[in-house]
């Protein structure tokens, strides 16, 4: 290089190795900040593409390949008379009905026992060979294609059975058995898939559903035009029908875990962040040591932007290291957690299918590339910072060059602050909360942008009362004199902790909640579920009869069904049950009041989710596309109220047992809440109602007591927040990894101070208490800032997060446990590192040094 | 005697396997003395196992081109419980074929239709010609001329069909033996000398064609010998006005198990062929590239007449005219235009891949 300001290359490489072999360490802790910031984010994205990919298919196969469909809304199915006018529409080229049911293997108990539930197709193989050949069974030998008894099975439905071709299988759909034989497989099946294609005049017969059906597919003619088709369509469509193609398929896949996914990239962005902050620590003390280095070379006529580009090109390579690592890291975090938990991370969204990784290197590449830029951006403001220096002063001066007196500057920390709150008042963008997660960004930048008041403000008492031992008074007084030194040190620390803790919060709050709910909405002293229940359910006869078993009090039966209100909206759930029309009150969990029914109107609730996803209110009317009776019109429905259910993050909807059935003439009920007579014992009550059914039904019975269905959602609430807590375990241990290294780094650049200290007479003893002072004081003060960011954040999640992307609301709950053991941690790790980053310091000859004065 | 309908019979054959004894259809036995009436006979007769409309023949494109075509519609009544209340219960199928052979394209151009009967979709009168498969037909019009409608991807033809010539009961009245047992017979009519005129639609461009075509029209319950492994059909519409019919059902060793026709003269005077009457006799097999079968596509037929022994020499319009359905589940066989020194036809060669399974 011919500039004379800039450095040599060699220099510069000699500068940067010499500071990597003298402290190999900090350059390791940096790059697995950064590493772990990249693989958690990689990883999240990897396994919610592969998640994906998988459902898509899975859905694929289901539908086959038509173009478009009509698809039933609820389980009940439509009139097959729609099924000619769609076959007849111009522009279509084939139709082709489909009976849907879901099946089990007969004489299992689904739950508790193994899931072997299978989706049972009936079709016309004449019809599905033009629409959707993928459907097809591929016999093994020559078949019957009307043969009533064959049927075609997937590969992974016949895992589940245990079965092989030629073996009988009977099923179970809804109480319906039907014996049959394996004719051969689905070869077009996805992977993982439980898939079973039978004759759909058979399934229309056995399953007793003549004359209904749950879809038509569709393919459209050459070159129609598919927007005119739809139109056509849906003139002819009756209630109770909708119009879905693979597009809003794939929506109604996508919606179904989108909110979840994510929540679960952000979070893993904000662990990339919070070791952007920790990067910006250790690059800062770094910097700040070699103040005087600096000094020299600008003295020696280096130009400033030099010395900037050094520092970050410093930056640069151990973030490139760190970020490869991490995609590497991630790759096999992301396989190993598709390996344990499923492609939903254990949330319970995609069933039965263990997905393939998908390989994605443009994803691969962004968050190299987001690795890249935080260990950039952390490297940045400190060179700027030191390139800003008087050559002269910081030659000579080691600390802090800023004046002990001056009160810190926080107009940055409030700028930010009040902006951050402004964000968590924004809707959500898309159906996601984008602003919230700004806000969340903001708050911790101003949180951490005002420590250096903060710190002043915390330690004011401490620093007005006299008669403290010396090692605390010195250690109080270094802090004091030192607040940006002290703040570079407590950011990485403010960062991890408030994050950890907006997470407990957020998660603690949540599971109170949800105990809560479970306990208001379970007032009975048992519970009968009817497995498979959807498709069927128990006959009205059947309800009387057992209706008078002994030992019971009281039984009111209900129904819940699926019901598709929009085509690229997951369904909703629709709950039939006995309600106390005057105290509503009193059989759902209700928000706020039940407003008076108008005279001559049905009324229905809404959960809070149905309400902010169909954007309802109470008083509204509003339409559900029920399959009614007598061909009538989709009935209108008075919103009478809204009620919590945290069941269903895609609403559900309550309407009273009377007006259900009156509506859609379906009388068969697979729920029932149980009273016991006064000494009455579950079991027996349990007992002699499966007595007072035929047996093929009561096989089918679920008693379950409240306290079992409390445990057993609390139990897939934590399985589905694993993942939440193993992010915050991790977030945890990067905070702890950045105050280590940070502490470290600063007790090393002050064994010229220890010197001094020791010749003017303070004892090695003392100098240790002081650091371990240091330490508990900075980790005090850090935790303090933490907690309270933390708190304030984690309203963000409640308040503005959760409604936005999962449509419910909770009650703060604070976890007090988790905050004293994050609290000891932190403190003890803070003085810890001090302390023997202090043992290395003093271990130094004292005279040598002071003498380190050039 | 068409193939189809005996792939039918394969499949069905295994039903009855339903758990609690299912209620399955009684078919009636085909017997002699059977008067038919028109257009009753020209519509469906549910009760018995299969039926079809086969109409084969020969078109003349707008510059002189010769092409043969084949329109079949097949109705079969599967053996499936009789009890089920479903619409969609398979009780009566319904099948359509089309097929083109063009020499300048080499090799057959064909399409089907299948549909179960029902929902007004796929429909056989039982008081005249007119089936329908969605948007395939074949009807019968006030005026007795028929109209068929078939089309497909690759091709569509749309034809009027208008008898010239009387109803033409093949075997005893209408009662065809096909076998050493009387039982295996069907009810059997042909309408020869039908003049064809229509389009002829191949992607974007319709032609308007003309020609002359053969009808077959046959149902029955029970068909074939057991050992009969596949057959040979043809029919010949003769310069002079005259209709050749002959047919042969052959073993596992090619010599033929049964054999039939008839010839009506110019002069309407029906001559029906006994059993040993006619002998098939091949004079160039052509071999497929791509199944291997190897196909008498010349033939020598020779029958005693009443006035002696008479012989035909059947040479087709060109020799790939093989069609492999076993994509869509049917066989690999031999159907195409023909002719013979006075005369136009269609010759159709089964079994001869592998012999059909019953």
């Amino acid at each position: 290089m011919t500039d004379a300001g800039a450095i040599s290359r060699q220099a510069m490489r000699w500068m940067i190795f010499g500071e990597w072999r003298a402290y190999p360490g900090r350059v390791i802790v940096t790059a697995i900040v950064i590493a772990v910031g990249v693989a958690l984010g990689f990883a999240v994205h990897l396994i919610n593409a592969s998640a994906l990919n998988e459902f898509a298919r899975a859905i694929r196969t289901v539908n086959g390949d038509a173009d478009l469909q009509v698809q039933s809304t609820t389980p009940l199915g439509f009139d097959e008379a729609l099924y000619p006018t769609l076959a007849r529409l111009e522009g279509i080229a084939g139709a082709s009905p489909v009976f849907e049911m879901q099946a089990r293997l007969a004489g299992t108990r689904g739950n508790g026992g193994p899931d072997n539930g299978m989706t049972l197709l009936g079709i016309d193989i004449f019809r599905a060979a033009n629409v959707t050949p993928s459907l097809l069974g591929q016999s093994a030998g020559s078949s019957d294609p009307f043969d009533p008894s064959a049927i075609f099975l997937s590969q992974a439905a016949l895992d589940v059975a245990h079965l092989a071709i030629g073996d009988s299988i009977v099923l179970d759909v809804g109480g319906r058995t039907g014996s049959y034989v394996i004719a051969g497989t689905l070869p077009a099946a996805a992977e993982g898939q439980r898939l079973a294609v039978l004759d759909i005049a058979e399934a229309q017969w056995r399953f007793g559903r003549l004359g209904r059906l749950h879809r038509v597919d569709l393919k459209l003619a050459n070159g129609v035009d598919a927007a005119r088709v739809r139109d056509a369509i849906s003139k002819v469509l009756p209630a109770g029908a909708e119009i879905s193609d693979a597009e809003s398929e794939a929506q109604r896949g996508d919606g179904l875990s989108r909110a979840y996914r994510v929540n679960l990239d952000m979070l893993a962005l904000v662990a990339l962040l919070s070791g952007a902050f920790l990067v910006y620590s250790a690059q800062s003390l770094s910097v700040a040591r070699r103040r005087p280095q600096f000094a020299l070379l600008r003295v020696l006529g280096v130009r400033r932007r030099a010395l900037v580009l050094q520092v970050v090109i410093e930056g640069g390579v151990v973030g490139l290291i760190g970020a490869i690592s991490g995609l590497a890291l991630g790759f096999a975090l992301a396989q190993g957690a598709l390996r344990l938990l499923g492609g939903d991370l254990g949330a319970g969204y995609f069933n039965g299918a263990t997905p393939e990784l998908a390989v994605t290197p443009g994803a691969g590449a962004v968050f190299l590339v987001l690795g890249l830029a935080a260990a950039l951006a952390g490297s940045a403001l400190p060179a700027m910072e030191a390139a800003r220096a008087q050559p002269a002063v910081a030659l000579k001066n080691l600390g802090d060059t800023t004046d002990p007196n001056t009160v810190p500057d926080s107009r940055a920390a409030i700028v930010l602050l009040a902006t951050g709150v402004g964000a968590a008042l924004m809707p959500a963008i898309n159906e996601l909360p984008l602003f919230g997660y700004l806000s969340i960004g903001l708050l911790l930048a101003g949180g951490i942008a005002g420590m250096p008041l903060l710190a002043r403000l915390l330690l004011a008492p401490l620093q007005r009362r006299a008669g403290l031992a010396l090692p605390l008074d010195l250690a109080l007084k270094r802090l004091w004199g030192a607040p940006s030194q002290a703040a570079i040190a407590l950011c990485g620390i403010v960062a991890s902790t408030s994050l950890v803790i907006a997470m407990a919060v957020m998660v603690s709050s949540f599971r109170g909640s949800v105990e809560d709910w479970l306990t208001a909405v379970l007032p009975s002293d048992l519970y009968l579920r009817i497995e498979g229940g959807s498709n069927g359910g128990i006959p009205p006869d059947v309800q009387q009869a057992m209706a008078t078993a002994t030992g019971l009090a009281e039984i009111h039966f209900g129904k819940v069904s699926p019901i598709l209100l929009s085509p690229n909206r997951p369904q909703v759930g629709l709950v039939a049950r006995d309600m106390d029309l005057a105290n509503p009150e009193r059989s759902l969990a209700l928000l706020g009041r039940s407003l008076p029914v108008p005279q001559g109107a049905t009324p229905i609730w809404l959960s809070e989710a149905a309400m902010r996803l169909y954007k309802q209110r109470p008083g509204d009317l509003m339409t559900l596309p029920l399959a009614t009776t007598n061909g009538a019109p989709a009935p209108r429905f008075f919103i009478a109220g809204e009620w919590r259910d945290y069941g269903r993050q895609h609403g559900a909807i309550a309407m009273d047992n009377r007006d259900y059935t009156r509506l859609t003439g379906d009388v068969l009920r697979n729920e029932g809440a149980i009273t016991l007579a006064p000494g009455a014992r579950a079991e027996d009550v349990a007992a002699a109602l499966r007595a007072k059914a035929p047996p093929n039904l009561a096989q089918r019975f679920f008693f379950i007591e409240p306290r079992e269905i409390r445990a057993s959602a609390l139990r897939v609430f934590d399985r589905s927040f694993t993942v939440t807590y193993l992010l915050e375990a991790i977030a945890l241990l990067v905070g702890l990894a950045g105050v280590a290294a940070s502490f470290s780094a600063q007790t090393l650049a002050r064994t010229k101070e220890f010197g001094m200290l020791r010749h003017i007479g303070v004892k090695k003893r003392q100098i240790t208490l002081m650091l371990v002072g240091e330490g508990a004081l900075l980790g005090i003060v850090g935790v303090t800032a933490g907690i309270g960011l933390g708190i304030a954040i984690s309203q963000v999640l409640i308040h503005v997060v959760n409604p936005q992307s999962f449509h419910w609301t909770m009650d703060t709950k604070l976890p007090f446990e988790l905050f004293a053991i994050v609290i000891v941690a932190l403190v003890v790790a803070a003085s810890g590192t001090a302390l023997l980053a202090g043992r290395r310091a003093l271990g130094i000859d004292a005279v040598r040094a002071v003498r380190e004065d050039w | 005697m068409r193939r189809f309908v005996f792939l039918l019979f394969a499949l069905f054959a295994t039903a009855a396997t339903a758990a609690d004894a299912p209620l399955l259809p009684v078919y009636p036995e085909v017997r002699p003395g059977v008067a038919l009436a028109f257009p009753r006979d020209h519509g469906t007769h549910p009760d018995f196992r299969t039926e079809w409309w086969y109409i084969t023949g020969w078109l003349k494109t707008p510059d002189g081109r010769d092409l043969g075509f084949q329109v079949t519609f097949f109705r079969s009544r599967p053996s499936v419980d009789q009890r089920n209340p479903s619409a969609f219960a398979p009780k009566q199928i319904l099948f359509a074929h089309a097929a083109l052979s063009d020499p300048a394209v080499g090799h057959l151009l064909h399409d089907q239709r299948a549909a179960r009967a029902g929902f007004g979709l796929a429909s056989a009168s039982e008081t005249d010609a007119d089936i329908r498969i969605d948007d395939w037909s074949l009807t019968r019009r006030a005026d007795g001329s028929f109209a068929a409608k078939t089309g497909g991807a690759e091709f569509a033809l749309d034809l009027n069909i208008k008898a010239t010539q009387e109803i033409l009961l093949q075997g005893d009245e209408g009662y065809s033996q096909k076998g050493p047992d009387p039982a295996q017979a069907s009810h059997y009519y042909s309408l020869p000398h039908l003049t064809v005129t229509g389009s002829l639609k191949r992607g974007r461009s319709s032609v308007a064609v003309t020609g002359s075509a053969w009808m077959d029209r046959e149902w029955s319950s029970t068909l074939l010998d057991p050992r009969a492994v596949g057959w040979d059909w043809l029919g010949i519409n003769l310069d002079d006005g005259g209709a050749l019919m002959a047919f042969q059902i052959r073993d596992a060793s090619g010599a033929p198990i049964w054999a039939g026709g008839s010839l009506r003269h110019g002069d309407g005077a029906v001559e029906r062929f006994a059993h040993e009457d006619v002998r098939f006799a091949t004079r160039r097999q052509w071999r497929s590239p791509r199944t291997g079968a190897a196909y008498p596509v010349e033939r020598d037929l020779s029958v005693d007449l009443a006035s002696g022994p008479r012989q035909w020499r059947i040479t087709p319009l060109f020799d790939d005219q093989e069609l492999d359905s076993r994509r869509a589940g049917g066989p690999v066989y031999w159907e195409g235009a023909v002719r013979t020194e006075g005369g136009h036809g269609y010759l159709e060669l089964t079994g001869y891949l592998q012999p059909l399974k019953l």
